[in-house]
């Protein structure tokens, strides 16, 4: 039981280590141990060696290097992003926009921040998961402090309009919070950003790393107390050597993304164009053309998505779903009901960059079977049951 | 008004929706069956089964003590 390397298809929560990150995390563990914040020799190598990594990132996702902070992980980033940028603007309000479809860690955020139901609006989105701009903009009052939006969807991989949703923050002069988890390393940091969040091992990269990057433009102020470590951005000692792994990670993976784009691109496309024809009664959600590359979400009627979800491990799938029977809440996915798409029976499928073309042939071969039985075992066996 | 009750209490997805579909011609075109469901999950895929096999949602029925309640019209 369970998932062969390229039977792998949750990339979306996390990706093995990539080989460039384990050699650099090997040897920074005996290289890069010191305190970088001191001055003896073995500290200044660290300090080198922070500062490398921080200038490899930044170039990365278009940042100066005094911009670009490491956390201890993504959701990290994402509360000392918001919650700093909202601190930071007190008096302008505590009005927060955000789609509903972010990631549970920035609608957590601001609901942390919230005061009451009044000081955060939810931009609603079409079927494909998508805000539109002008909805967004509308949503923008007076006393908004911050504005938050995704590069893509985690769940669906739609991908957001942040081209038209950026300009409208910056006219009215609100900060804009990016979560770029999703697309970080796969495609292009999209530009207009004021706060950015991402995480380390969604590229390859080590866990414990979450990158943090603040404009120097924006207004910024720690919601917790002082610490001199990262800017002043994020207390404590520096996870240094993985921050160089996350660092060569996302080089090398930067470097592999025009030729992984391609193919995770066709072979998501064969996936949803094909399912819909093998398997009767199936919901493929997420914008067809303005997606991520690797990741597509379908959902299956009639069928229990945590029956799923075990049977595609025994066929040596690892995939995760929305629907409510595999959450610990037994509340289906907000972003499938954000959507209005079918909840139950779902399944998301992401590519990592061990995917080949005979997994998600295979893929297309087991589901089928997979359905069917299940169907059959909840007295639905015959298709298109009305 | 309903033509037929579905009482899916206790039932957790996708439970409601596949009584839903069991029983659905029971009734005649155009008569309504309202579905009682205290699981999450069906608000959001009662409404999706609609779209998805054709029927129509007219919205949400009277609440059956804390659980909601939702009606559909069959179509065809």
């Amino acid at each position: 039981m369970g998932a062969r390397p390229g039977g792998h298809f949750d990339a979306a929560s996390t990706e093995p280590l990539h080989p460039a990150a384990r050699e650099v995390w090997n040897a920074a563990i005996d290289d890069g141990w010191a305190d970088p914040a001191r001055l003896y020799g073995a500290a200044r190598r660290a300090r080198v060696m922070l500062d490398n990594a921080r200038e490899v990132v930044a170039s990365l996702i278009d940042a100066r290097p005094d911009e670009v902070s490491f956390t201890s992980s993504g959701t990290q980033a994402v509360h000392l992003g918001m919650l700093g940028a909202l601190h930071a603007r007190q008096r302008v309000g505590r009005h927060v926009v955000a789609s509903a479809v972010e990631h549970s860690s920035v609608l957590h955020a601001a609901n942390h921040h919230a005061g009451s139901e009044d000081d955060r609006e939810l931009v609603p989105v079409d079927h494909h998961g998508r805000v539109d701009p002008d909805t967004f903009a509308t949503a923008i009052r007076t006393d908004t402090a911050l504005a938050c939006l995704q590069t893509a969807n985690h769940e669906v991989g739609t991908t957001q309009p942040l081209d038209q949703v950026a300009p409208a923050c910056h006219d009215r002069g609100v900060p804009l919070f990016v979560d770029a988890a999703q697309s970080a390393g796969r495609t292009s940091i999209p530009a207009g950003w004021s706060v950015l969040a991402a995480s380390a091992h969604k590229w390859g990269g080590p866990p414990g790393v979450g990158v943090l990057a603040v404009r120097r433009s924006t207004r910024w102020r720690s919601p917790l107390p002082e610490d001199e470590r990262e800017g002043g951005r994020v207390p404590g000692f520096e996870n240094l050597p993985g921050v160089l792994a996350a660092a060569a990670a996302l080089h090398a993976r930067t470097q592999e993304s025009a030729a992984l784009h391609e193919r995770h691109w066709s072979l998501i496309e064969r996936i949803r164009t094909e399912i819909g024809t093998r398997v009767p009664d199936v919901q493929v959600t997420g914008h067809p053309t303005e997606r991520l590359p690797h990741l597509v979400t379908f959902s299956c009627l009639y069928v229990n998505g945590e029956a799923l979800v075990t049977e595609l491990d025994r066929a040596g799938f690892a995939v995760s779903s929305g629907s409510s029977c595999t959450a610990s809440t037994l509340q289906p996915s907000h972003v499938l009901e954000a959507m209005g798409a079918l909840t139950h029976g779902n399944v998301r499928v992401s590519l990592s960059r061990a995917t080949t073309d005979d997994d998600v042939e295979r893929f297309l071969d087991v589901v089928p079977d997979v359905v069917t039985r299940l169907r059959t075992e909840a007295g639905m066996g015959g298709s298109s049951v009305e | 008004m309903s033509d037929l009750v579905l009482d899916c209490r206790a039932m957790r997805c996708p439970l409601p929706v596949i009584e839903l579909a069991k029983r659905i011609d029971d009734v005649q075109p155009g008569d309504v069956v309202r579905v009682i469901a205290d699981d999450p999950a069906a608000a959001t895929d009662v409404p999706a089964w609609c779209r998805m096999r054709g029927h129509e949602y007219v919205g949400l029925g009277e609440p059956e003590q804390s659980a909601p309640s939702y009606l559909v019209r069959r179509q065809h």
